[in-house]
């Protein structure tokens, strides 16, 4: 669960310091094959090495370019941001995790939602970004994507949902659990108007939000090498002890396990959705 | 003229941020209700009272689901098997009658003694678990039987198979499958609610709390582990998370806190089993009457509101 987003939270703290003193592995060097990339050759690919295939991470907003059409994107609910309804304070408090967060990303929490167009085709998009907190999912992305779901009722669109978390935000205790059902409940109306959801998992894609909305899209596709599990793979190890397999919890994997519609490499991913939107899309 | 449990209980909800509280509205309708409970609860639950309900939602004689079931249900009977791949036992669903009204329940199941322990993993479903769970839940739908569930679970199992076998999506799909029924639902977390393993079944019209369980996002040793990077930081890691009834209550994520015997259920469960039947009864009374088209809007407008925002 939230197990997954700390800890990956805290793996990228650690590695950070690590690799400032030794002064290596760039964040431009692909760790499948040891390529070193300028930051736009790696744009001008997707972000996704050339010589091996390795989709590196892509924020909310690069995201959103690299799929909607130019200039379509109007973003909502830009406003909201986290409270701090338990005064939580581990190492450090919440609210100061938060303000870094926002200066590190520019983003107000871990998801970027609003209205595009996708090759011509009109929807809703709620794109999640891994470097605020984890992707972790509080009481603010629960209600952006709820209201997303809403959004795209109101304009009888579709909505495309992009995910990258570690869980549920554990510094909003038992509300980051609730809103597991709270975004589950907007979807449920969205597809009671008969409004359609598309799901694509990026990498990682683990605990609440594996158990919630990222699993409930009429269709549901991953980019290659994701990392989609609910117990994250050191979780799972330490609890059971079991030897994991070398594809625990990949894509790859889940789709072999029939929990995918399709492994979708991000160059086809703009051409997929705006299919999907075409096939969806009723007759006027 | 406003009481002092009223002024008590807004002094709290606004010392929650100090920012809009979206819930404003709804609790002020139900402060009476609520001021009963508060009186009862502890002012503010201290670090210690809050390990304390840690420790005896964990009692090792703390009455299980199938306890309750026996002292609260008439004429059970079990239903195994989800149909396509297995019967988990960590997970037990059956038909009975509560009051003299057939209803469905489904509840985690932990074991009493160490073979039994094993037989039930400890209370941690497999995916096969929540697929029979909404095998039940449809079962309870057909028929117009209300659902009862009971939480009491560390959290879904986290292991390879559960993985392979589709533990989140699973998760995800018990959720829907509770928030698209149109019978009454009343869940009841009776021992650990943890995690996505717990609210899996537990979407429910009214969401029940005994008073010395927990209900929580992760568990104190797993939040320590990761924000303390120690495990044994687990009561600092609860004091920060509030996992408490009182907590829960006050955040809005359970509508009623059911009283224990004093010094916690595992002291008497006979006394434990009549409360939490009184608290059940109760909560059917207040949604068996309503359209169910109706109950279920509300249901699903209680979980959209969850959560404390602040804005720009």
């Amino acid at each position: 669960m939230s197990a997954g987003q700390g800890r990956v939270d805290v793996e990228i703290e650690s590695k950070r310091a690590e690799d400032a003193a030794a002064g290596k592995s760039h964040p431009n060097t692909c760790p499948g094959c040891g390529s070193h990339y300028r930051d736009d050759e790696l744009a001008a690919s997707l972000r996704v090495c050339p010589q091996c295939g390795h989709h590196f991470p892509v924020g909310a907003r690069d995201r959103i370019s690299q799929l909607a059409d130019s200039g379509s994107f109007a973003e909502e609910d830009a406003e909201l941001r986290s409270a701090d309804p338990l005064a939580f304070f581990d190492l450090r408090p919440y609210p100061e995790r938060l303000v870094e967060a926002e200066m590190e990303t520019g983003l107000g929490d871990a998801i970027v939602c609003g209205g595009a167009a996708i090759e011509g085709e009109e929807c809703r998009v709620a794109v999640m970004d891994f470097a605020f907190m984890g992707g972790s999912m509080g009481s603010v992305v629960g209600e952006k994507f709820a209201r997303a779901c809403e959004s795209a009722t109101a304009g009888a669109v579709p909505l495309v949902s992009v995910s990258a978390s570690g869980g549920a935000r554990m510094q909003e205790g038992i509300l980051a659990l609730m809103q597991l059902p709270k975004t589950i409940c907007a979807i449920e109306e969205l597809h009671e108007s008969g409004g359609a959801l598309f799901s694509v998992l990026t990498h990682p894609t683990t605990g609440g939000v594996l158990a919630s909305y990222a699993s409930l899209g009429d269709v549901v596709v991953a980019e290659p090498g994701a990392l989609m599990s609910f117990a994250g793979p050191r979780v799972v190890a330490q609890t059971t002890r079991e030897k994991l397999p070398d594809d625990f919890g990949l894509a790859e994997s889940n789709y072999r396990f029939g929990h995918l519609d399709a492994i979708v490499p991000r160059s086809e991913l703009r051409p997929t959705l705006s299919r999907l939107l075409r096939l969806f899309r009723k007759a006027a | 003229m406003p009481s002092e449990a009223e002024i008590r209980l807004r002094e709290r909800l606004s010392k929650l941020g100090g920012m809009k509280l979206l819930r404003g509205a709804k609790l002020s309708g139900e402060l009476d209700r609520l001021q009963d409970q508060l009186d009862r609860l502890r002012q503010e639950p201290s670090a210690e009272d809050i390990w304390r309900s840690v420790e005896l939602a964990r009692h090792q004689d703390r009455p299980y689901t199938l306890d309750y079931v026996q002292r609260i249900l008439d004429d059970w009977f079990e239903l195994h098997g989800d149909r396509g791949r297995a019967d988990d036992p960590a997970l037990v669903t059956g038909i009975a009658k509560l009051d003299g009204r057939t209803v469905v329940l489904v509840g985690h199941q932990k074991g009493r003694d160490l073979k039994e322990r094993t037989k039930r993993n400890f209370g941690m479903a497999y995916p096969e678990g929540y697929r029979k769970a909404m095998r039940a839940m449809a079962l309870a739908d057909r028929h117009g039987f209300p659902l009862v569930t009971m939480v009491d679970t560390p959290g879904a199992y986290p292991g390879v198979a559960a993985e392979q076998h589709g533990q989140g999506g699973a998760i995800a799909r018990s959720q829907a499958a509770m928030a698209r029924l149109s019978v009454p639902t009343v869940a009841c977390v009776i021992g650990e609610g943890g995690s996505g393993g717990a609210v899996a079944i537990a979407v429910a019209d009214r969401v029940l709390m005994q008073e010395n369980a927990i209900y929580s996002v992760i568990s104190p040793e797993g939040c320590a582990a990761i924000l303390w990077r120690d495990a044994g930081e687990a009561r600092k890691a609860a004091a920060a998370f509030k996992p408490d009834a009182a907590h829960c209550l006050e955040l809005g994520v359970v509508d009623a806190v059911v009283p224990e015997p004093e010094g916690g259920a595992q002291t008497d469960p006979d006394g434990a089993a009549l409360m939490l039947r009184e608290g059940i009864l109760a909560a059917l009374e207040g949604i068996e009457s309503l359209d169910p088209e109706r109950r279920r809007r509300e249901r699903r407008a209680k979980y959209r509101v969850m959560g404390i925002l602040a804005t720009t």
